[in-house]
């Protein structure tokens, strides 16, 4: 990759940061922070991708952004209110530079009717801010004619073209200007070096220089900081009048400064200091040393610089030092690496587990030296381990904040008028596990919306705000990360759910079911409660596919909902994708491991609670309800079916699965739980029936991970309408 | 011996691209990413020249200004800086503090090694 | 990963313009595969049995961190079926993106190797002829098939069930 690709790539992921910064910072506005540093940082924000973008020529962005800077800047200098219409303006503009920047990412072609009706509000709203100037001898905002749609760049100032000695198209001719350049003290406070500027005027053609001493005071009465010398320069050369003016374009005003055109003819040489700067004469060194010695003294008096100017003024208005946190130091790492390191101690864990069995198989004591110091090892090993972890883990904050843009986009096409409430953006996980959040937070907001919460009308009739609103949370419990989505519609239709669940063949007709089980209904394969698929929550994707997302990552949900109040979702998702907490258990001679997270309790069986149910089948009875269970050595294919009596010598892991149905899985002897480093089996193999990953245990041996839901589904192919019986009679838990 | 050049911008993309039109220019090249970072640098080396933004978070281009013209140490070190807002107000603004010169984005790298040079003693 | 690739430190060839072969046996029969596919030959050590997979899946084994498919290559030729023993061999081969376990009876040979000694499969009507062998080489009195890798592993192999 090229240096330019590299910083193009820089630039994108700068981007990205940058657009969660104006989301977080126009957010906040819309609620009413009216904060300077607020409105600064999204100005900031936009300021920069707008000026990468000039760097990219990406002109669209370049010209959408400068709008909305401007108006940004309008805002902050309190000439534009940012009113809720405003705010709205601002947030569709957010989304069309995301946009924009996703497009100029995939370098795929930005149709102009994209941006151009947003563009346009901006500039509308550029249009209607007050007219008069604050300063009158300032002009603040580079406006342009609205109609000039590319005014990012293409006005730039006047060339600085210095390309060494600037020889102009041959036909030019040699030229003689005479400049007379007398700094003020202003150019020395700025630290600009009348030496240089002779220097660079020298590039031009062939200079003679005469310095004018007169003012020079006695030394005794000398001010360091004021300006005595002056200086005539005579110039040759085929440049014109205005590269000339250019070398003095940063002392423009801190100077008196005339060039004049003498004469078009190679003009004489004032003889006697006719110097190359470079080499300077004799007569000429002392310029330099009295300006060295004026800078010396000046070095040494005190600091009156600019400090009671207007200019000081601004600095302390735009928060010149001290404000905001300090920013704590951060690197980027490619994700492969990290990934790898994960991987390294993953198997370093293994390693010292295996290190242990064996220095126990050895005979040594627990207490011997060299089992302390594997103590001491293990543990330093877990917390190597833990923060390696931490690396992966990121806020949840950019997840949310594509939410707030779900929300918009939701709220725009249902008409409805809903706030999005965030709290927890802080909250670390894994970064995979954010990504995969994503699709499953998208619907649930978006049912949240088409479904949960009522029309404006319904809510009034109920006494309820005109404006509906979803809370958005997540927090750290205990070891795991809970995020919640809850709105305050109108609850879930409960009748409606049950006779849907019903007419689906879900359901037996005249099932009793509690509150929570038909709740539970919602997850169920292919149920909707929309009467017509809408075109937000539609597309055939329910409830049933969210539960599997969250599921698939280690995840749980669950469900409750207050008639009236609302409904509220729980999710509950592992810290990492890495790691699982599992229980070690013996099946037909096979260590698996089962996820801890579905697990409810595990029991012993007594013979006369297991009962046969058909061919094949069997059911345990739990606290008065029949639950399938499921002998996972014959479901894996390890061993043959076993017999009735066999059954009760096992171990009976009660789980919860899809669709909220419980399940007893028949294991031999429950061995451990602990923690286990997550191998794909994938990579290598492929997908196989009722196994989630693999794992490598102390000895150094391979173990699968079991896949609940699959087993369960094996199960339930198997003896399919026997199941489905027992599910319906006996409910759903 | 080598030129070094502070450049202090909080966007990254801005960072490198000045890295790499100075360095390919000869520079040495000292990297801040806002003001307060700025600031900590020159309290370990004194740059030939320093380029900063304007628009920054912590400490702005005007509060580096100010800083640098206000300690002996650095007050004769040219600065030049960084903007895209090409209308007068902001260089005059720049120059009331004590900025030396500008640049404005997106530069040409040729413009900047001249901007430079035409500061730099 | 940290696989050292041990024996591919003749590196920078390809078979095609003579590079050199793996030779091994199964049983009394001598075979043979691309030296640049090996990543490394261990010995045997028991795998985890996978559930509703073919017979000649041994299982998964732990190769330094990464898991392991393990292919029993006499099962999977159609030869008489027998448990590995601990002098049994593991080739531990690259098939395309997947690291594979090949079990075989020993490693037998590294060979050099041309294209014109590579003789088309003769005409037989076996499914070990025709799915597994891409040619045979002829070496004095010994006939070693040139083993092709690709379909070794369940021909579904994403949805191995």
């Amino acid at each position: 990759m090229d240096a330019m690709a590299a910083i193009k790539k820089t630039f994108f992921e700068e981007c990205e940061e940058q657009l969660a910064e104006m989301e977080a910072g126009l957010l906040a506005m819309n609620e009413g922070s009216a904060e300077n540093e607020l409105v600064n940082g999204v100005f900031r924000a936009v300021h920069s991708i707008k000026g990468g973008a000039g760097a990219f020529k990406l002109g669209a962005l370049v010209s959408f952004a400068h709008k909305f800077e401007t108006v940004l800047d309008l805002i902050r200098s309190a000439r534009l209110s940012a009113t809720p219409d405003t705010m709205r303006i601002m947030l569709r503009a957010l989304d069309i530079v995301s946009d924009l920047v996703r497009l100029s990412r995939a370098e795929a072609p930005i149709d102009d009717a994209l941006w151009r009706p947003v563009g346009a509000e901006l500039e509308a709203l550029i249009e209607q801010k007050p007219q008069q100037q604050i300063q009158p001898e300032i002009t603040v905002v580079p406006e342009a004619p609205a109609e000039v749609v590319d005014l990012g760049f293409d006005f730039a100032p006047t060339p600085i073209s210095i390309d060494d000695g600037a020889v102009a198209s041959p036909p030019d001719p040699q030229q003689t200007y005479e400049i007379e350049f007398r700094p003020s003290k202003e150019l020395y406070a700025s630290a600009n070096e009348p030496v240089v500027l002779l220097r660079e005027v020298a590039k031009l053609g062939e200079t003679s220089v005469r310095c004018n001493c007169d003012a020079l005071p006695p030394l005794d009465s000398l001010d360091p900081d004021s300006s005595y010398l002056s200086w005539t320069i005579r110039l040759v050369t085929a440049a014109d009048i205005e590269a000339v003016r250019e070398v003095f374009e940063f002392v423009d005003g801190a100077c008196e400064l005339s060039v004049a055109l003498i004469e078009h003819a190679p003009a004489q040489v004032m003889p006697a200091v006719a110097v190359p700067v470079a080499d300077p004469s004799p007569s000429l060194t002392v310029v330099p040393d009295i300006t060295r010695q004026l800078h010396e003294a000046r070095a040494d008096s005190a600091p009156v610089l600019a400090s009671e100017s207007v200019a000081a003024a601004d600095i302390q208005k735009d928060g010149g030092m001290a404000s905001g946190q300090p920013a704590t130091a951060t690197i980027r790492v490619d994700l492969d690496r990290v990934d790898r390191l994960i991987n390294l101690v993953g198997e370093l864990v293994i390693n010292q587990a295996m290190l242990t069995q064996r220095v126990l198989a050895e005979g040594l004591a627990k207490s011997s030296s060299t089992m302390i110091g594997l103590d001491e090892l293990e543990q330093l090993t877990r917390e190597i381990q833990e923060s390696v972890m931490a690396i992966r883990a990121q806020p949840i904050k950019s997840l949310f904040q594509r939410m707030s843009r779900v929300m918009r986009e939701v709220c725009a096409a249902t008409g409805k008028d809903v706030r999005l409430r965030l709290d927890g953006e802080m909250t670390e996980l894994d970064k995979t596990v954010i990504e995969r959040l994503a699709d499953p937070l998208t619907h649930m907001i978006r049912n949240a919306v088409d479904h949960g919460v009522e029309s404006r009308e319904t809510r009034i009739a109920a006494g309820k705000s005109p404006d509906g609103s979803v809370r958005l949370s997540a927090a750290h419990r205990s070891g795991r990360v809970q995020i919640e989505i809850s709105d305050d519609g109108a609850g879930i239709d409960r009748k409606r759910v049950l006779a849907k669940a019903i007419s689906k063949g879900l359901v037996l007709q005249g099932v009793e079911l509690s509150d929570g089980e038909i709740d539970n209904l919602l997850f169920l394969p292919g149920f909707s409660t929309s009467e017509s698929v809408s075109a937000i929550s539609g597309r055939g994707v329910g409830m049933d596919v969210v539960r599997r997302s969250i599921q698939a990552l280690g995840g749980r949900i669950s469900i409750s909902s207050r008639s009236g109040q609302g409904s509220s979702f729980v999710l509950s998702l592992p810290l990492t994708l890495a790691v699982l907490d599992g229980m070690v258990v013996r099946v037909a001679d096979q260590t698996l491991v089962v996820p801890l997270t579905a697990i409810i309790e595990t029991l012993r069986p007594a013979s006369a609670t297991v009962h046969a149910l058909g061919g094949s089948a069997s059911v345990i009875k739990v606290r008065d309800r029949f639950v399938p269970l499921i002998d996972v050595g014959a479901e894996l294919g390890f061993r043959a079916r076993r017999q009735l009596a066999d059954e009760a010598d096992g171990v009976a892991i009660l789980v919860e699965s899809e669709t909220s149905t419980t399940h007893a899985l028949l294991v031999d002897t429950i061995e451990d739980q602990r923690q286990v480093v997550i191998k794909s089996v994938e990579t290598n193999y492929g997908k196989i029936r009722g196994i989630a990953a693999a794992t490598i245990l102390g000895d150094g041996r391979v173990a699968l991970i079991v896949d609940v839901e699959d087993v369960v589904g094996i199960s339930r192919s198997d003896t399919g309408q026997q199941i489905n019986e027992l599910r319906t009679g006996a409910g759903i838990r | 011996m080598k030129k070094t050049i502070l450049t202090i911008d909080d966007s990254r993309t801005m960072r490198d691209m000045l890295r790499l039109a100075l360095e390919d220019a000869g520079f040495n090249i000292v990297q801040a990413v806002d003001g307060v970072d700025g600031i900590d640098a020159l309290n370990r080396c004194t740059p030939n020249v320093i380029v900063t933004d304007i628009n920054m978070p912590r400490m702005d281009g005007f509060g580096v200004i100010k800083a640098v013209r206000s300690d002996s140490r650095w007050r004769g070190v040219p600065i030049l800086v960084l903007t895209t807002e090409s209308d007068d107000a902001k260089k005059q603004m720049a120059r009331q503090a004590g900025a030396t010169g500008w640049i404005v984005k997106p530069f040409d790298p040729t413009k900047l090694v001249a901007a430079i040079h035409r500061v730099s003693p | 990963m940290n696989h050292q690739p041990n024996t591919k430190t003749i590196a920078g060839r390809s078979s095609s313009d003579g590079g050199e072969l793996v030779a091994f046996r199964i049983g009394n029969q001598e075979f043979c595969i691309d030296i640049m596919a090996v990543r490394e030959i261990r010995g045997w050590t028991p795998a985890t049995p996978l559930p509703h997979a073919p017979s000649y899946v041994r299982g998964l084994i732990n190769l330094r961190g990464t898991v392991l498919p393990v292919i029993d290559l006499a099962v999977r030729f159609g030869f008489e079926p027998r448990e590995p023993s601990a002098r049994s061999v593991i080739i531990v081969t690259e098939v395309g993106a997947q690291l594979v376990g090949l079990v075989v009876d020993a490693v037998s040979d590294i060979l050099p190797t041309s294209a014109e000694t590579i003789q088309p499969t003769p005409n037989v009507s076996s499914e070990l002829a025709t799915k597994f062998v891409k040619g045979v080489i002829s070496i004095e009195s010994r006939m070693i098939s040139l083993v092709q890798l690709d379909d070794v592993l369940p021909s579904d192999g994403k949805a191995a069930a």
